[in-house]
């Protein structure tokens, strides 16, 4: 058990009871000696029998939209065209740390994933896409030590792009590792048909790439010896709350009430969470009891996204949370698609004022028409996201919005109005992002 | 005939919700997006297609554009 810890220090501990597969037990900052005599690298057989693994291990991508990892390599597998693999660690979420830890501390496993997909999906190229300085120093040198061993067999190039919330959606890497600019594109073509060099291309998430050796290692069945049968094996929780940020490796299938009690956290005061980063909005208390699974969370009409919780707390407000996200769409859109700029220019107004208590019954009534009729308006999910973020609010918190427009919000009015959102720091303040 | 509609291009001039209010939906600032019967496919319903051609030539940035029938190689 840990107790909490001061804003912004780096813990990285699994869930008790597991054998940890993507938070390193030994020493950080893995070297490839380290790595391969843990059993990484170890030479793929036969490809085929490989993909079909990863689909029998049931493994959902971790970059936040769970899509099964199997049938994205399958789709490659089978395009007829030599495919491209790309790991995307342009982690945009500010509520999240899982993919730059996982480059920064545990290259090899990341590039041995990426290998595993490279060679599944029958190609030998593939690219790491970051925007972290240090994820990329650390994936340079840890590539440094994987080319001089023949067994590595994929070549790979690195591409740095600015860091912004879009820049990790995957047409976006498609465009910026072409030499465009690292902006979202309309589908179709959607990457698995016409990528990169027009290729089709596998974008998997650093976090997705990094089960793959597990996989190779475990076998399907063995894999599934944790998680749940619709969400298989672990994930990389990145937990924010006022003690902190943590991140944690947890099976599927473990309640947030259970997380929060190992952690340290008063679940007593308690008040609810944002869900899946941005993307998935608030969720009220009853989120503390459902199994983290894609599917339960998905009932919930909530989401596990990208695996990263931000905790409400008594005296944090959902209306001035949901204000302070939304604002956050409105200045890190694309400014692409017309109804997203305008869109979530127009929700944030609205959420702004209703924190201010200042909106009027109508204007929430013009926020929820938005919340359903803006949902697959944009490229990329910014909106749909935004359009979640107004949805839950409505849904989750009626009579706190109830309480906005007719009264006085107690943690509002006690001066204490949140305007940013909830973000997660992986080093100590001062120690860079 | 099958369609895409590029909204990172699209301006809101709304000319192709005229020609074919059936196969564009457009928001209250004028943009576009593929009305349901289109959306994921692309496919234009027979009667509309007229109004979509149309609706193809005329937007002012050429958001809108034509793809091969699904399942032809492209020409």
């Amino acid at each position: 058990m840990r107790t909490n810890v001061p804003a912004g220090a780096r813990i990285a501990t699994a869930y008790p009871g597991i054998s940890p597969r993507l938070l390193s037990s030994g020493a950080e900052d893995e070297d490839i000696g380290a790595y391969r005599s843990g059993g990484g690298y170890r030479p793929l057989g036969d490809a085929e029998a490989f993909v079909r693994e990863v689909e029998a291990s049931g493994l959902r991508g971790r970059g936040g939209a769970a899509f099964p990892a199997g049938r994205k390599l399958r789709a490659v597998r089978d395009h007829g065209a030599e495919p491209v693999v790309v790991a995307n660690g342009e982690e945009g979420e500010p509520a999240s740390v899982k993919d730059r830890w996982l480059m920064r501390h545990r290259p090899h496993l990341v590039l041995d994933g990426l290998r595993l997909a490279a060679l599944g999906a029958g190609t030998r190229d593939a690219h790491v896409y970051v925007s972290d300085p240090r994820s990329r120093q650390s994936i340079e040198r840890a590539l440094e030590e994987a080319r001089r061993d023949p067994a590595f067999a994929i070549e790979v190039s690195v591409t740095q792009v600015e860091p912004a919330y879009v820049a990790g959606e995957e047409t976006a890497v498609v465009q910026a590792v072409n030499g465009g600019p690292a902006v979202p594109t309309d589908k179709p073509p959607r990457p698995f048909e016409e990528g990169v060099d027009g290729r089709p291309t596998l974008v998997g998430n650093v976090e997705t790439l990094a089960n793959l050796p597990w996989v190779q290692r475990l076998g399907a069945s063995g894999y599934r010896a944790l998680g749940t049968e619709r969400s298989p094996g672990t994930f990389l929780m990145t937990l924010t709350s006022p003690g902190g940020t943590g991140l944690h490796e947890i099976p599927f299938g473990t309640t947030l009430r259970s997380v929060l009690t190992w952690a340290g956290e008063d679940v007593g005061s308690v008040r609810g969470f944002l869900m899946g980063g941005y993307f998935a909005g608030v969720a009220g208390k009853d989120a503390l009891d459902v199994p983290l699974d894609y599917d339960a969370f998905a009932a919930l009409r909530s989401g596990l996204g990208c695996g990263a919780v931000a905790v409400l707390h008594r005296d944090d407000c959902p209306v001035a949370t949901s204000a302070a996200v939304m604002a956050y769409f409105a200045r890190e859109n694309a400014g692409q698609c017309g109804s997203c700029f305008n869109g979530t220019a127009a929700m944030s107004a609205v959420l702004e004022s209703l924190r201010d208590h200042k909106a009027s019954a109508a204007d929430v009534e013009r926020l929820r028409g938005w919340s359903t009729g803006l949902r697959g308006r944009g490229a990329c999910g910014t909106l749909d996201g935004a359009a979640n973020v107004a949805a839950a609010l409505l849904r989750e918190f009626p009579e706190t919005v109830a309480v906005h427009l007719d009264g006085r919000c107690g943690p509002c009015a006690a001066g204490d109005v949140r305007l940013e959102p909830p973000s997660a720091a992986l080093e100590p303040a001062g120690h860079g992002p | 005939m099958r369609i895409k509609l590029d909204r990172t291009l699209c301006d809101g001039f709304g000319i192709c919700g005229v020609h074919a209010p059936e196969s564009f939906s457009i928001d209250e600032w004028g943009y576009a997006s593929l009305a349901a019967p289109l959306a994921g496919s692309g496919e234009v319903p027979t009667r509309e297609e007229d109004g979509v051609r149309r609706a193809v030539l005329d937007c002012p940035v050429h958001a809108i554009t034509e793809l091969p029938e699904a399942g032809r190689p492209v020409a």
